[in-house]
């Protein structure tokens, strides 16, 4: 069993009908349910749940706030290499454009790593583009290994990996595993990829299930939103949450909403995801898992940021460098432009403004994790 | 409405499961079987007592799903033991684990009914553990093989009610398995609400078989457990919650 | 021959062979009973052939009223 069966019964839905097959009581009964079946979820992501936004976020604000208190996580990526063997239609690192590429030393790491733990943050988020030549899993090993003494949690966001390399990462001390479908529509996302290992659809969806056989502490997925369909999007990226979090209930299962931003090339996206249907969808994620975490990152504007704060959210990005040792190098491309170019200072300052305590630190590996293989 | 309820290949339309214990008489059985519209129902394994003629499985009509229990048993080994003394009778190969250490409350051991869920199922029983409603043992029941998981209500016989109420929505919203409430329910509200809050079934003996009326008590649990049914399948209607005249949260959206 | 049943020793008269014979005497008969002989679980198609031996250990078990 593998979500790649629930996407394959997903795909043969009638959307076309079946979206505004849902009524306001429809969604007026999944506010009131104490768990939201797919069938609310599909209610709560479908136009008849448009006018009630505000209930939805009354709901999501006290259950957010119920399961995770006045408090909001930061955390920051850092770009490692930005090597890439894929073609992906979207994305800046895409092997087919031409820039100077970078990989960072051990040394170099540990130079951005004391940048970054200035800061006070110690939850970090490593990433890199998709080259098992240039930045292999042993290199994201020695990477975190190194990060491990400045950081209390390392997660990784890189290409797919087996589980016996996930759990050898899990043994270096990665304890948190991102990684995005990009796009759960199948047709869409061979369209999108259109070279290089990537183009393998259910290498990738199974791989967040790897990573928790793999025994992570917690595991983000996501769509990249405008690329497809986003009730559509939104609807499988729920459902695969809720496929994880029920099989393995000791792993955190948490969601990023990426929404697709302008970069180097000349992608446009398929659907407009407005604000509105942004906030949607954090609200319908927010009811069908309460106790999910739900990532948001400096793609979005700061004046938006500053409001999503309060309708689901847990965890923020803060002083943010999409480029390769942006935080005490010079001249990387970045992976795509961000929109809130705030310090960690000012971002914790807006958070006490607004009633929120920024947590650096959420947890401390006491013990060597065990490694499984 | 066709709504059954699949345990162990068997294919029941009655959501209601009865005990035979405390009955004032055993002639009474076949009419409460009828009544309840019961089709599973339990029974205990004792040795027999030369002095009594009495044969419970001769009230108890055919077309019934037997479940034979294993109280007694405070052990895992215990159980298996008087699971597979049931088996051999040759009336079907449904089992209820009860492991029971405590004397005082009669709560069940979960630990040693997961072992012997483990033992049993692989052994191609069809296993229906009374257990306290625990999830990590709910989970670990239903990788152990057990076919659904009956969690207490409230301690064994004290018709008190859905006293682990909340533990007890955590089972059926956190495990696929079939969730019936076994053991503390005591009033036909109580059953409609456990099968409400989506309870596949209720297990009953002690309400119906000492009620001034048994006969009566039987029906009104049938009526009890189908109504509840009927509620969680419409869905529940929502409680209005007051408008809000603005839109603190999302007035930004403009 | 001495046989111990359900925690009783007594003394049973010679035609007492088999688990069947056991099993026909008039306070077994008429009830679904399950063997235990020495702690095994004897087959109920084989009472007939199951020879009983000086001091073996029998349990008889049925099904009783229980929730």
């Amino acid at each position: 069993m593998s979500f790649y069966e629930t996407m394959t019964r997903l795909e043969q839905l009638p959307y076309g009908m079946l979206w505004n097959r849902y009524t306001a009581e429809d969604v007026k009964r999944a506010l009131r349910a104490e768990r939201v079946d797919e069938e609310g979820l599909m209610a709560l992501l479908s136009p008849a749940a448009e006018p009630y936004l505000e209930e939805m976020a009354q709901k999501a604000q006290r259950l957010t706030r119920a399961h995770f208190g006045h408090v909001m996580q930061l955390f920051t990526p850092m770009y490692l290499a930005d090597y890439c063997v894929n073609h992906c239609t979207y994305c800046s690192f895409s092997s087919i454009y031409d820039f100077p590429r970078k990989k960072l030393t051990l040394e170099e790491v540990a130079r951005e790593a004391e940048t970054i733990a200035a800061t006070g943050l110690r939850h970090i988020l490593i990433l890199t583009g998709e080259s098992r030549m240039d930045s292999p899993a042993s290199y994201v090993r020695d990477c975190a290994e190194v990060l491990r003494g400045y950081f209390s949690s390392v997660s990784i966001e890189v290409n797919p990996l087996s589980t016996e390399e996930y759990a050898e990462l899990r043994g270096a001390g990665v304890d948190g595993l991102t990684l995005y479908q990009e796009v759960y529509h199948q047709e869409t996302y061979r369209e999108l990829h259109v070279k290089g290992p990537k183009r393998v659809y259910r290498n990738r969806l199974d791989a967040p299930e790897r990573g928790c056989l793999a025994g992570f502490r917690s595991v983000n997925i996501g769509a990249l939103l405008g690329m497809y369909e986003w009730r559509q999007e939104a609807l499988a990226t729920a459902l695969h949450a809720r496929y994880l979090q029920d099989k393995y209930p000791e792993c955190e299962i948490g969601f990023s909403i990426p929404r697709f931003r302008p970069y180097l090339g000349e992608f446009n996206p398929a659907s407009d995801v407005t604000d509105r249907a942004l906030v949607q969808i954090i609200l319908a994620y927010r009811l069908f898992l309460p106790r999910s975490g739900i990532s948001l990152s400096t793609r979005e504007p700061a004046a938006l940021r500053d409001h999503l704060v309060h309708l689901g959210i847990t965890k923020m990005s803060a002083g943010v460098s999409t480029e390769v040792g942006g935080h005490s190098l010079e001249g990387g491309t970045p992976q795509f432009e961000i929109s809130d170019n705030r310090s960690v200072e000012e971002i914790a300052g807006m958070l006490r403004l607004q009633g929120l305590e920024p947590v650096f630190k959420d947890w401390d590996i006491l013990s060597e994790p065990v490694c499984l293989t | 409405m066709q709504d059954p309820l699949m345990i162990g290949g068997v294919t029941l339309t009655s959501r209601l499961f009865i005990g035979t214990g405390k009955y004032s008489r055993n002639t009474l059985i076949p009419e409460v079987i009828a009544r309840s519209g019961s089709q599973v129902i339990t029974v205990a394994l004792r040795r027999v007592d030369p002095q009594s003629k009495e044969n419970i499985v001769s009230h108890i009509p055919s077309h019934m799903t037997l479940l034979p229990n294993t109280s007694g048993a405070r052990t895992a080994e215990e159980a298996v033991r008087i699971a597979r003394l049931a088996r051999s009778a040759g009336l079907g190969n449904w089992v209820k684990i009860e492991v029971i250490n405590d004397q005082k409350y009669l709560l069940p051991d979960n630990i040693e009914t997961i072992r012997a869920t483990e033992i049993l199922a692989a052994e191609g029983f069809v296993v229906l553990p009374y257990m306290s409603p625990d999830l990590s043992a709910a989970l670990r029941l239903k990788a152990a093989g057990a076919a659904a998981v009956m969690p207490l209500g409230a301690p064994i016989g004290s018709n008190r009610g859905l006293q682990t109420k909340e533990l007890i929505r955590i089972l059926i919203s956190e495990t696929d398995l079939p969730v019936i409430v076994d053991a503390g329910i005591g009033r036909p509200s109580e059953a409609a609400e456990a099968m409400e809050m989506g309870a596949a079934g209720v297990l009953l003996n002690t309400a119906i078989a000492t009620a001034k009326d048994p006969l009566l008590m039987a029906e009104a649990f049938c009526e009890a457990v189908s109504a509840g049914r009927k509620a969680y399948l419409a869905g529940l209607g929502p409680v209005e919650e007051t408008a809000a005249a603005s839109s603190p949260l999302t007035g930004f959206l403009a | 021959m001495n046989l111990t049943v359900n925690g009783t020793a007594q003394r049973y008269e010679e035609s007492c062979r088999t688990l069947a014979d056991l099993l026909a005497r008039p306070e077994w008969a008429g009830k679904l009973v399950i063997v235990e002989l020495n702690g095994e679980l004897a087959g109920r198609e084989a009472y007939g052939d199951t020879l009983l031996n000086e001091g073996d250990r029998v349990e008889l078990v049925h099904f009783v009223g229980g929730g």
